[in-house]
């Protein structure tokens, strides 16, 4: 008999794969809504190739009594729904691994894994309802009964979606009792077993992604104009956008590439929009000159980065967290900058909404790190708070004389926009005066190279503490940025040592006075980063001398995952 | 409105004497006056050349851009804010060589804007390279042998863009350049003025009295709505046809099809958000 959750694990870890156009996608929509409406915590998290169909992509399922959010490498149940199961899934097979599949699709491919076989004819079944179509819901099936959860609301997922075609909507239900007889029958045959309870601890979460947190996170800022040029992972930041457009009032535009989208973006900047332009590496690479032309004329834009394995076009659908350094310089000269790498959800909506009003007040281009791991994974908690938020503008009405590059004490000269007021609003990517006409005066120039520089020193002072999570004392510290937040949290957590905790760094540039303390406290500091040369290491050493040696670097364009972060920590912690 | 208003005080003007940049911008001082549009009702966006330093040398709110760049920064500013006069300006290499990309596609977009183009087919800031419009056989210190490329033809690449207001002046004469600017400005949707310009120093071919030899005026009996003989017009070299080629009325612009203009004409800096709408989102999702 196999017992699920297994050991001392609180979560069983489901992963589904098959090929890309094969409802692999639509399976996995409804074991997540079905589990969460349920009230089971969920975590999901997809990995797949950049192809329209074929291939083989997978999506991890974590569903647990208590909030869970993190990568793991455990498979405790795999439905592999497609033969041509990839290398990346089968190394992660052990003896723990229950595996639900066919073996007229499968044939003998997994037969020479350790995971144990349970063999289900998911086509045949398929084939009885009406078609290969129904395989995925079967298989669905099987895992809803599996978990105990009530049909109606698998059923229910499927009248939102074919409530005016009954036949297909018929046989969809019979898919589903289908699976549940055949989970059913497992749990009589003493196969499988899942006993989780905790049924109704998520109540009053909602599930999103981080494509969604960002979004909203926009939206709450004041964002009312998104240019962008589709580009894998940070598209859906865009179309979500687009497909809230009349709601919100938001002027979407897809550009003819991404100079184009810094460019339009700042021209509405220079209007008095609030503009928001998502990309990944090579468009951000793309915009390097209008970042720099953000720099020059001072106008706001916020920038997000959808992180993927580079150089070039890399590794078009994985992740990594590899363009820290290109953020940090891009652009041509010197100018302010802010760099935000949210690690959860929560981060992701107030950064961001933070993003917008940040670059209103220092008139500096904001940038938003995630990755293609932190925009397609999922995971339920509760409602943002909204109310205490508000919408900065920091415009000023131009009078007749008005100069819009006064040289201020800290760097800010009053800002307005053409239109508002009786005054003339003149900008410039040359060096120029204060009314932002061309000139070359060597002194004027010192002065607003200075002028600009100084709302470092404003930036520096507002800049978002870095999280330390666990024990206030601790010998060993664990830095981390970005998406790795949760993983290396439940790392620590499952290593249990009490003189270690985590240092979660959510702004990366420019850092908080208040980081060098948090270092120099530990006898050991090890960095745990998505790429190989250890980028936001070099960041801190940069800003505060501190030199992190120890290291846990990823780069396969998979996430690290828990297990990694545990087995590195395990070497490095004496 | 008397165009002087539209002059700027203790301006160091870099163009050389003779320059055609001169005439054009008296032509469009006074199409702006004549169209009683205050000095602060007027966006002058330009990018990088003799042509784009316009607005150092007149009134106007301003934003001096990137190289290539100007027409996608004044499409975003005219989709912030409609209630404005948004006027891109620049020569032929910012506009047709480094921004070719958001030529083909600002044409396509259709935001309510006029794009003026001082096309004197040679780069006169870096002194005297081939420019995108430059002649074959037209020598250089670069081009040695000659230019060999076909010349970018921006009236023929616009109509075929979609453009719905194509037109060609020649800054020597002032009054029709005028004229065709204002026109260009009522126009609703994009609108092109390609302006030939003589550059004084490194154009010894295209000069004044070359282009008055090489153009002649579309008589009154034209049809600008007529785009298969605009096509036909815009194939014509030297004589160049002056004036307006190609216009149709009524097509929706690139702002009018946003969607934050849908119900509600306000400049987006002046509206105000509700938190309480994205609240009401997420609530729904739970």
């Amino acid at each position: 008999m196999n017992v699920l959750p297994r050991g001392d694990f609180r979560d069983v870890s489901l992963v589904l794969c098959g090929a890309a156009g094969q409802g692999v996608q639509t399976v996995e929509e409804l074991l997540v809504q079905s589990l969460h409406k349920a009230g089971f915590h969920v975590f999901a998290s997809r990995e797949y190739m950049s192809r329209i169909r074929g291939g083989n992509n997978s999506t991890e399922i974590r569903v647990s009594r208590d909030p869970v959010n993190a990568f793991v490498d455990r498979i405790d149940l795999l439905l592999p729904l497609n033969q041509g199961v990839r290398e990346n899934i089968r190394e992660r097979i052990n003896e723990g691994t229950v595996i639900l599949g066919d073996k007229e699709e499968l044939g003998e491919e997994l037969s020479d894994t350790s995971g144990r076989f349970i063999d289900v004819d998911l086509l045949q079944k398929g084939r009885d309802i009406g078609g290969k179509v129904y395989v995925g819901v079967v298989a669905a099936g099987i895992v809803a009964g599996l978990f105990g959860i009530d049909k109606s609301v698998l059923y229910g997922f499927f009248e939102e979606r074919f409530a005016d075609r009954e036949e297909i909507l018929r046989k969809n239900r019979r898919a589903v009792d289908v699976g549940y007889e055949t989970g059913g029958r497992m749990k009589e045959e003493s196969l499988l077993e899942v006993f989780l309870p905790g049924k109704g601890s998520a109540k009053g979460t909602v599930v999103l992604t981080g494509t969604d947190a960002i979004s909203l996170g926009a939206v709450a800022g004041g964002c009312d104009f998104v240019t962008s040029y589709p580009m894998s992972p940070a598209t859906g930041v865009l179309t979500f956008m687009a497909e809230h457009s009349h709601r919100f009032g938001i002027a979407v535009e897809q550009a003819e590439d991404e100079i184009a989208v810094i460019n339009l973006a700042l021209g509405a900047s220079y209007g008095g929009a609030r503009p928001l332009a998502t990309t990944s590496g090579g468009g951000l690479a793309l915009m390097s000159e209008g970042v720099s032309l953000s720099g020059a004329t001072e106008l706001p834009v916020v920038i997000h980065v959808g992180q993927r394995p580079g150089p070039a076009t890399g590794m078009a659908t994985r992740t990594e967290q590899a363009d820290l350094d290109l953020v940090l310089h891009m652009g041509h000269g010197e100018f302010p900058r802010a760099i935000f790498a949210p690690g959860t959800l929560e981060e992701a909506f107030y950064l961001c909404h933070r993003a917008f009003n940040l670059a209103a007040k220092y008139q500096i281009p904001v940038f938003i790190l995630t990755d293609q791991y932190f925009l397609d994974s999922y995971y339920d908690i509760h409602p943002f708070e909204i109310g205490h938020l508000s919408i900065e503008k920091h415009l000023v009405e131009s009078t007749v004389d008005y100069q819009r590059y006064v040289i201020t004490e800290d760097g800010i000269s009053p800002r307005s926009v053409p239109g508002y007021g009786k005054g003339m609003v003149g900008t410039d990517s040359h060096e120029h005066d204060a009314d932002g006409h061309v000139q070359e005066d060597f002194h004027l120039r010192k002065a607003m190279v200075e002028k600009r520089l100084r709302k470092m020193r404003g930036l520096r002072q507002e800049a978002v503490p870095p999280t330390l999570i666990g024990p206030e004392e601790y010998e060993n510290l664990v830095v981390a940025w970005g998406s790795t937040r949760h993983i290396v949290e439940e790392a620590l957590e499952r290593v249990g040592r009490d003189d270690t905790a985590v240092l979660h760094f959510a702004q990366v540039y420019p850092l908080s006075e208040d980081t060098e303390g948090y270092l120099r406290k530990a006898r050991t500091v090890v960095a745990v980063e998505g790429n190989a040369t250890g980028q936001l290491a070099g960041v801190i050493r940069r800003e505060t001398g501190f030199e992190i040696t120890e290291r846990i670097l990823h780069y396969t364009g998979l996430q690290i995952s828990v297990e990694s972060v545990i087995d590195g920590l395990r070497q490095r912690l004496s | 409105m008397d165009w002087k208003i539209y002059d700027l005080e203790d301006i160091d003007n870099q163009w050389c004497p003779g320059c055609g940049d001169f005439q054009i911008m008296e032509a469009l001082k006074k199409a702006l006056a004549e169209l009683e549009l205050a000095p602060n009702q007027v966006v002058l966006h330009s990018g990088i050349g003799q042509a784009a330093k316009m607005p150092h040398f007149m009134k106007g709110n301003f934003f001096n851009g990137l190289h290539g760049r100007s027409i996608s920064n004044a499409t975003g500013m005219k989709a912030a804010n409609p209630e404005l006069t948004v006027i891109a300006i620049g020569g032929d290499g910012d506009m047709y060589g480094e921004g070719g990309n958001h030529f083909l596609h600002t044409v396509r977009r259709n935001p309510d804007i006029t794009n003026i183009v001082h096309n004197n087919m040679v780069y006169g800031l870096t002194k005297g390279q081939a420019s995108p419009t430059s002649s074959i056989g037209f020598r250089t210190a670069v081009q040695t042998d000659g230019v060999f490329e076909e010349p970018f033809n921006p009236v023929a690449v616009a109509i075929a863009q979609g453009a719905t207001f194509v037109s060609r002046a020649f800054s020597g004469y002032v009054d029709e350049t005028k004229e065709l600017i204002k026109r260009a400005i009522r126009h609703k949707g994009y609108a092109l003025v390609d302006i030939f310009q003589p550059c004084v120093s490194f154009n010894k071919v295209n000069t004044h009295k070359w282009f008055r030899e090489n153009t002649y005026f579309l008589d009154e009996a034209y049809d600008p709505s007529d785009r298969d003989a605009a096509m036909r017009k815009a194939f014509e070299r030297a004589p160049y046809p002056l004036g307006l080629l190609y216009s149709v009325e009524g097509r929706k612009t690139f702002e009018e099809n946003l969607a934050c203009y849908a119900e509600d004409a306000t400049p987006l800096y002046l509206r105000e958000r509700k938190t309480s709408a994205v609240l009401e989102f997420i609530e729904a999702l739970a």
